[in-house]
Parts: C-alpha cells; structure tokens; sequence
C-alpha cells in the first residue's frame, strides 16, 4: 500500500532502522490506515492473539513441572494442582484458556462469514486463517491427551481411530500414530512434543495472516472497498488499537470469572480419574469446541463415510471463496443470505447440542439432518443464491449514509 | 553392514551429487545467460532437482519410521493367562500389547445361540466355529472395530457386548450385529498351552 517513507528523529534510531527496519514496521503497524466504521465484532483478532500468548506463556511454565510418562503425568497434574504455587491458576488458565480460544476464533470466522471477509481479494488471508483454525484443533486434542485421564485417553484413542477408516493404509497410519498396538506411554510421549511445537507455527501462520492482511487492508461493516488513507479510514492507533483493548478487558473479565469462579464447567469430571486402558467411560464426548465435528462423525452410518463427511466439512470452508458466488461482500446488503447466515449460526449450534447426545433416536434423526443442511447450505444455497439474490443498493463510501441524513 | 549404514550412505552420496550438480547449474548460470533453447543446462537442472528430491526423501524415513513401535513395544508380544479360575458365564479382561482381551466362557445357551445363525443374517459373516478353538472359550479383543472403544459385556440387543460409544452392539460370538463398526471382534493369535492356560501372542 501507498505510505510515505518513514525516517526515525534520532540518529541511533536512524542507523538501526536503516540497518533492521524494526522501527518502520512498528510504525507501519500504527499508522496503518483502517475503515472508520469496524465495529466490536472486528476486536477478535487482537483478543486471539492475547489467547495465543496467553497459551504459550502458561503452556511453557506448566511444563516446567508436567511429566510426559504414562505412569507419571496424571500424578504430576495433581502435583501441579496440589504442590506448585498458583500451580492451580496457571492450569486453570491454560485449561480454559483453550476455551476461550475457540470461543474468540468462533466468533472471529462467523464475522468473516456474515461480512463476507473471505470473498477476493482476501482469499488468503481466509486460507491461512483455517490452516490456523485446523492446527489450533489438533494443538487443543493433543493437549488434552496430556493430563492422562480416563477422557485424555479414550478421546485419543476415539480420534487417532478415525485413521483406521482409510482403506488398506488406516491401520497401518494408527499403529504409526501410536507407536505401538494402542494409546500408550510412546503416544503421550510424542503428543506433548507437538503440543508444544505446534503453537510456535501457529505465530508463524498469524504473522502470514496479518501480512495477508495488510496488503488488501480490513474488510469493513458494508463490505465496500475503501480508498486507503480518505475519510473513510482512520489510523490503526490510537482509534482501534484503543477499541481492541477495551474488547479485550470485557473478555477477560469473563475469562478470569471462569477461571475463579466455575473453573470446571467446561471440563469432565471423568478426566480426574487416570487413564484405564480396560474401561471406557460409559459417555465419551470430545471437548465442547469439536462437538459440531463429532456430531457430523456420528450422523453417517458408516465409518468411512464419517470420517469423509468430517473432514469434508472442514474441507468446504477452505474452498468457501470459491463456492460463494456473490459480488457483494456484507450480508448488511444481502437480504436473504442474512437470513441463511442465521439459519447456519443456528444449525452449527444444533450439531454442537447433538454431538454430546446420545446418538439415539431423535437425536440421531436431528443429527442427521443438521449435517446434510450444514452441507446444502455451503454446496447449493451459497452458489445459487449469488444469482438468485437481489441485493441492496451498496453506498459508494463509508461517509455516504452517515452524511446522507445531515446535509 | 546394516541397514541404518547403507541408508546413511546412500543419503551422503546423493547429496554430494546434488552438490555437485547445483554447483555445476549455478556456475553455468553465472557465465552463460543464454537461455534460448534447451541444452546440458535444462538436463542438469532437472537432474539436480531429482536427485535432491531423492536425498530428501531418503532423510526423511528415519524421521517417519522412528514413529513406528519401537524394539521394545514389539518385544511385549505375547502374554500367558491363568484360565481356571473362570466361572461358566463369567469373562475376565486382560491386558495384551497394551489392548483389552475378553476371555468369556460362554454357557450352553450363548454357544448354541451362536451356532445357529443364519450367516446371511450377518454384517461381517463369519462361522462361530471359526471364531474360537474350544466353543466353550471365547478369546477376542475387547476393542470395538468402529472406533476403538470396550464394549461392555452382557449387554445390548444380542445379549454379547454393547459399545457405548456409537452403540454398537455384538453377538454372543463377538459379531457385529447392529451399530456403526464395520466388522466383527477381532481373534487374537492364542493357544492353548494346557487345560488352564492360554497363551495370547
Ligand atoms: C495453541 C495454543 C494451545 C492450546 C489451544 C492448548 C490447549 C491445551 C489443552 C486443552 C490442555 C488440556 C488442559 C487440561 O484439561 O488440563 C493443555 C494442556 C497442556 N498444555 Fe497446552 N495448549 C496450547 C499451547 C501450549 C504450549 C505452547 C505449551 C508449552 C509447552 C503447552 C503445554 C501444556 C502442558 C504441559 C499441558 C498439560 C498440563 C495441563 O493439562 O494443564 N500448551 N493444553
Ligand atoms: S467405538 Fe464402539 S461404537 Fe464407536
């Protein structure tokens, strides 16, 4: 983008950026020129980057005192809990950070979703980001294979299963994930090895998403293009920056109230009983943020066809950008894909509900069919409705409807 | 010789080549800017670009194959099991290879209703006889074939076992009868080492 060339006012600064244009880029980022109109769905990034960090900063002291021994780690998690001073802070807020992790991240792909952020020219900012969703997923089940309890292991055993659904190499891909003929000691072992190494590339993936972002700059509210540097935009700092942080105080004090107050609510009880290779829990169920994946797993009858179905659906939103056949960008000027976006939002919290159902019965029936609308919607209705929908009128600036009225 | 020795070499010996041809594309591309057709250039180029390709792949076996059960995983392969103790209808789990293993000894009616089953009638058809050495011994892996969960016993709707986590329900023979799992439960290796022993590996 068009930005006049920054020169530091000292001659140390003068001589460092010269030599490492740190400080051009720190300016970059706080000069950069953003549509005046973001609103409060816009805050998720900065908060999943706050998440991010969070994670990492508690991960690594956690495993200063974790131990990744089969025999060992569910003992070192109560150890954690018991012994370590704010053993029991620093897990709690690691555990429900994931939480709020993928609550944010929900959030932050919904938005694209309704404003049309993924549309051209911000495909890769839009692939990047699911890359990202995708590893922060399995850094999530990894993670929570490491306490050891009777969920860790049956949920790793249930997932790392899915593999054995491929013809002829599955079992083969599961004995290799493994490292023997079931979850074992080799299997912890090596899932904390990439619990910790996968969130390091995810940084990197979220320094390629920003950079992704900064080349087009931010979608906005009515999904315009804007001319970059007009009235229509105003300097990332103070104005956003300000915003963000405000957002981000609001969600920490939903986050530290979990945290203090009901720090197991998103848990399973079952996960304090160590790991027993010779009883499965009568109800497993993955961590909340997977169950809409879980319940489209279960609402095939078949094992192959789940497993497809699954990774399909994440698959479908990858290729979104290429499904999506409207101009417009934000539902705002799209009156039936608003309504269709609803209807999704609600579908997707349906399949959640169900996929910590008993698949039984209704249950079942329901599951069944929230995953084939969970599909219709992105393989027929986003294609049709780009030709069939007549949209609204889009204003030529973000200043024109607020200006209208006044003079 | 070993194998880990050849591999290594093998390994050494490409990259020295790939050196060799990307120092010999390199120089070409420095002194001769000509592009205009293909010549020794285009082939070492490619050439170069295989060869790397090769040793790349060479150096990564080790790092996926070490994934793989290592020595001492595959030397915990057999386990030998004390069967007198046993009641008529009662089974006892054990643990093999780090898997739970049923050992059930069925009674008269679960044998019989077992027997006499249409195979046509099966998901996964296969002959109880062919399940077990002695009917009255069941012998199988307690591991269910859909996603890999113990099923419970005397449960479900064929009064063998039942999954409880996608409802899958199995036989008195371990068959899969009802649910998503695709097969039956699986025979492990196992002998009889004497009346009261058995040997599963
Ligand atoms: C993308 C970022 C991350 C996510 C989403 C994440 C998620 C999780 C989850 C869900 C658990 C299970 C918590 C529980 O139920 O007890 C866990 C445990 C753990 N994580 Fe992470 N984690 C992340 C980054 C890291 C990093 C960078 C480390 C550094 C080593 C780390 C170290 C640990 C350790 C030692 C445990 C076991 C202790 C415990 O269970 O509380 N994590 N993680
Ligand atoms: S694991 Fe047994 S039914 Fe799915």
């Amino acid at each position: 983008m068009s930005e006049e060339k920054y020169i530091p006012k000292s001659k140390i600064a003068q001589w460092f950026d010269s030599r490492l244009p740190l400080l051009s880029m720190a300016h970059h980022l706080r000069e950069y020129p953003t549509p005046k109109n973001l609103n409060y769905w816009w805050t998720f990034g900065g908060i999943l980057t706050f998440c991010l960090i969070t994670q990492i900063i508690t991960g690594v002291v956690l495993a200063m005192h974790y131990v990744a021994h089969a025999d060992l780690a569910f003992e070192s998690i109560e150890h954690i809990m018991r012994n370590v001073n704010y053993g029991w802070l620093l897990r709690y807020v690691h555990a429900n950070g994931a939480s709020m992790f993928f609550l944010a991240v929900y959030i932050h792909i919904f938005r694209a979703l309704f404003y049309g952020s993924y549309k051209a020219p911000r495909e890769m900012i839009w692939i990047i980001g699911m890359i990202i969703y995708i590893l922060m997923m399995a850094t999530a089940f990894m993670g929570y294979v490491l306490p050891w309890g009777q969920m860790s292991f049956w949920g790793a055993t249930v997932i790392t299963n899915l593999f054995s659904a491929i013809p002829l190499v599955g079992e083969g891909i599961v004995t290799w994930l493994w490292g023997g003929f079931a979850v074992d000691n080799p299997t912890l072992t090596r899932f904390f090895s990439l619990h910790y190494f996968l969130p390091f590339l995810i940084v990197g993936l979220v320094v390629l998403h920003i950079w992704a972002l900064h080349i087009p700059g931010n979608n906005n509210p009515i999904g315009i293009d804007i001319k970059q540097r007009s009235k229509d935009t105003v300097p990332f700092s103070p104005y956003i920056a300000v915003k963000d942080l405000y957002a981000l105080l609001i969600f920490l004090i939903i986050f530290a109230g979990i945290v203090f107050f009901v720090p197991n609510i998103l848990g399973h009880t079952d996960n304090y009983i160590k790991a027993n290779p010779m009883v499965t829990p009568s109800h497993i169920v993955p961590e909340w943020y997977l169950l809409p994946f879980y319940a489209i797993l279960r609402a095939v009858p078949s094992k192959l066809g789940g497993v497809i179905a699954m990774f399909g659906s994440l698959f479908i939103l990858i290729i979104l950008p290429w499904l999506d056949t409207s101009k417009v960008r934000s539902a705002v000027f799209r009156p039936l894909y608003k309504i269709f976006f609803w209807i999704l939002v609600a579908d997707v919290l349906a399949l959640g509900y169900l996929g910590a159902m008993v698949p039984e019965g209704w249950y079942l029936f329901f599951g069944r069919l929230a995953t084939i609308y969970y599909f219709v919607h992105f393989l027929l209705i986003m294609p049709i409705l780009g030709f069939k929908e007549k949209t609204l009128p889009l204003p030529t600036s973000i200043s024109e409807p607020v200006l209208d009225g006044k003079n | 010789m070993n194998a880990s020795y050849l591999l290594l070499t093998t390994i050494i010996i490409l990259l020295v080549a790939f050196l060799y041809l990307s120092w010999i594309f390199v120089s070409n591309e420095i002194e001769n800017k000509d592009k205009s057709k293909t010549n020794r250039r285009d082939f070492l180029y490619t050439a170069s670009y295989t060869l790397g390709a090769v040793g790349v792949a060479a150096a990564a076996w080790p790092l996926i194959h070490q994934m793989n059960p290592d020595a001492s995983v595959k030397a915990l392969s057999t386990t030998e099991v004390d069967i007198s103790t046993i009641e008529l209808g009662k089974s006892i789990t054990v643990l093999w290879r780090g898997k739970p293993v049923f050992i059930r000894r069925r009674t008269q009616e679960e044998i019989v209703e077992a027997q006499n089953i249409k195979l046509s009638d099966l998901k996964d058809p296969q002959d109880d006889k062919d399940r077990v050495k002695k009917p009255e011994w069941l012998v199988m892996l307690g591991v269910c074939t859909h996603l890999g969960c113990v099923p419970l016993g005397n449960k479900g709707d064929y009064k063998g076992w039942f999954c409880p986590c996608h409802g899958s329900h199995y036989d008195t023979s371990g068959r899969i009868r009802k649910g998503p799992a695709p097969t039956n439960l699986e025979i492990p290796k196992y002998e009889f080492i004497d009346n009261n022993t058995i040997k599963i590996g």
